[in-house]
């Protein structure tokens, strides 16, 4: 076996035997059922809601619908999956310093980008693992209880759904790689990985609704053009945080029916058949999105990557 | 047998303005144990972490068994092994996994990475300890798992960078006694780092003394003291009680052949000489009718040598 494959399944199995990976899931395994639960409690006055009855999109609803007491399963992805990002990253390089085995480890007869590439695949496997297992889970106990199975076109949409998943979580999982390269102390870089999370879960949005309220003038003085401008620049402000990007994408894919993501003219609008978007247009619709997403993974990493080749190795 | 297997031409390394290891050349034999030795901060990690292609020089060269650290490192860390200044291990990991990691990222197959490890934790005195967390291992033990962890890679050379900080006497002896063993034994190159004079003089064969960057001396201990001490590498004290004869002693003593200086502290003499006359200067005393109560033969240990090198180093600071 090479010394890659080697250094990722030690670290595969630290991952999972450590406590935080074990706290992890049990939470996101108990929001994973509770959301499952109001689904199905709620699925039957979903469907009733549904005005034409052949809506072909029953099963995608075990994954959004909700009744307002407990947020829906993909909801709970956007808002935990970085925690679990975070948590699985935030100490691969420094406590390898702290606890003394880097320079020892980097004396094996490995390239030292083995170290830091086998960390990041591990945690990405670890993730991958744990996402297929929930979105199956979720599946195969909905099967059970309604009784209709999906579509193909379904399972792929939910497939898709959790693809993505993976790459956000890889986002916040890098971001996290990188703290941990930057920062000496585990406790700062986790503070740091932490204090993101919670400034684009929570202020970004805060931020933008002052920036546009600024910026506003009185609509019924705006122009329609000026109007559609000052919408798609909001817009573009609120696809700077990746949370916003993840939560576009994963409503496209999972609500066939929401046929844009930016402000339509009544033009556009005009002659369009209400109807569900087939699968491929849906990813074609939040393409951008999805690059947008790889794209800051990809930066993090080739970051965290370049740090950590600079890095002099010392003995503590 | 002869041959160079650690080479460092004139390298230096800079960080920033402050340069840690300035133009220096060293080379060590095969099958010796060599010791380097100096002050903290003298430079010494940062040559072997260049060693072994962890840290690339400045300017110069650096070739490890023929091959060149900087350029091709893989190569030259599957011949080396390396036990940093205090090893660290996976404390979650009992002794033989971290063991068998190391193994294993060396090529071993798992059933040999196994076996190699359970041999080498006999070999170190860890028998009992093999199923044990690291993390319950105390600093000795560390140490020796340490040593476990550089021997199963079935190294050429093994460099160790102060691995007896932090461990008791009856530690560092059994300690330095295995590593020196082991070096008879199997023949392996031994490259030792210390700031312990006593502990370098028991074990190695050649020595290098390592100040600011610079190796200011080097060879074995003899041939150290030669070359810091000039033609006076040896020290006898005679004490002498009052005569009868009335003779003056000093005086007496210049005239054997060999003596250089003399220096009186109370009835104590300290004659420097150029080779070893203490038998000649016992007869001239006792020849001469003076009592002599104590004659002792002093020869310079790395103490005399390190404090003669700092008072020169402040001397010529002073200027």
């Amino acid at each position: 076996m090479r010394p890659f494959w080697i250094i990722v399944s030690k670290e595969i199995s630290d991952q999972i035997k450590s406590w935080r990976f074990i706290i992890m899931v049990g939470i996101i395994l108990l929001t994973c059922f509770g959301s499952l639960y109001t689904a199905l409690s709620n699925i039957g006055e979903a469907i009733s809601k549904v005005k034409d009855v052949g809506d072909p999109f029953l099963f995608l609803k075990l994954f959004t619908v909700s009744d307002g007491t407990m947020p829906s399963f993909f909801v709970f992805v956007s808002f935990l999956g970085p925690l679990l990002g975070i948590s699985l990253g935030f100490d691969a390089i420094n406590s390898e310093f702290n606890k003394g085995t880097m320079s020892r480890i980097l004396s094996q007869p490995i390239h030292r980008d083995n170290l830091i590439n086998a960390k990041f695949m591990a945690s990405l496997i670890v993730i991958s693992v744990l996402f297929f297992v929930m979105g199956f889970l979720v599946m195969g106990i909905g099967l059970i209880a309604i009784g209709i199975p999906p579509t193909a076109e379904e399972f792929m949409r939910i497939i898709s759904f959790l693809l993505l998943s993976i790459f956000y979580v890889a986002f916040w999982l890098n971001l996290s790689i990188l703290f941990s390269v930057c920062c000496r102390q585990a406790a700062t870089s986790a503070l740091s990985g932490v204090a993101v999370w919670l400034f684009f879960s929570i202020f970004f949005d805060m931020i933008i609704k002052i920036i546009s309220r600024a910026m506003a003038p009185n609509p019924g003085f705006m122009h329609r053009a000026q109007l559609y401008g000052e919408q798609n620049f909001i817009m573009h402000l609120m696809r700077l945080s990746p949370t916003h990007l993840f939560s576009d994408a994963t409503t496209t894919l999972l609500m066939p029916s929401v046929r844009s993501l930016g402000p339509l003219t009544m033009e556009q609008v005009s002659g369009a058949i209400p109807s569900p978007l087939p699968l491929g247009q849906s990813i074609l619709l939040v393409w951008p999105q999805v690059t947008g997403l790889i794209a800051a993974t990809v930066i993090c990493f080739a970051l965290s990557y370049m740090l950590f080749m600079r890095k002099e190795v010392r003995a503590r | 047998m002869d041959h160079n297997v650690i080479e460092l031409f004139d390298i230096t390394k800079k960080y920033g303005s402050f340069t840690a290891v300035d133009h220096l050349n060293l080379t060590v034999k095969k099958s010796e144990v060599f010791g380097l030795l100096g002050p903290n901060g003298a430079g010494k990690s940062t040559t072997i972490l260049m060693m072994l292609g962890l840290t690339e020089p400045t300017s110069g060269s650096v070739s490890v068994c023929g091959i060149n650290s900087t350029t091709n490192p893989i190569e030259v860390k599957r011949k080396v092994g390396y036990l940093p200044e205090d090893v660290g291990f996976y404390n979650d990991l009992t002794g033989i996994e971290n063991l068998v990691y190391t193994a294993r990222l060396n090529g071993f197959s798992r059933n040999e990475a196994e076996k190699s490890a359970v041999k080498f934790m006999k070999r170190v005195g860890l028998s009992d300890d093999i199923n044990k967390k690291a993390g319950k291992y105390s600093k000795g033990m560390r140490q020796r798992l340490g040593l476990a962890d550089v021997l199963i890679k079935k190294p050429e050379i093994i460099i160790l960078d102060e691995p007896t900080s932090g461990i008791d006497p009856t530690g560092v002896r059994d300690f330095l006694n295995l590593i020196v063993g082991l070096s008879r034994q199997d023949g392996i190159t031994v490259l030792f780092s210390s700031h312990n004079l006593h502990q370098v003089q028991q074990v190695c064969d050649h020595l290098a003394l390592f100040v600011k960057g610079k190796i200011i001396a080097d060879g074995n201990v003899q041939d150290l003291s030669v070359k810091l001490f000039g033609n006076e590498p040896f020290i006898i004290s005679a004490g002498i009680s009052l005569n009868v004869n009335n003779v003056n002693p000093e005086e007496e003593l210049k005239k054997i052949e060999g003596v250089t200086t003399i220096s009186r502290e109370k009835n104590i003499f300290n004659i420097s000489c150029s080779k070893d006359i203490t038998s000649e200067i016992a007869r001239v005393i006792v020849n001469s009718g003076m009592n002599l109560n104590y004659l002792q033969r002093k020869e310079y240990g790395l103490d005399e040598i390190y404090n003669r090198y700092f008072e020169g180093e402040e001397k010529h600071e002073r200027k």
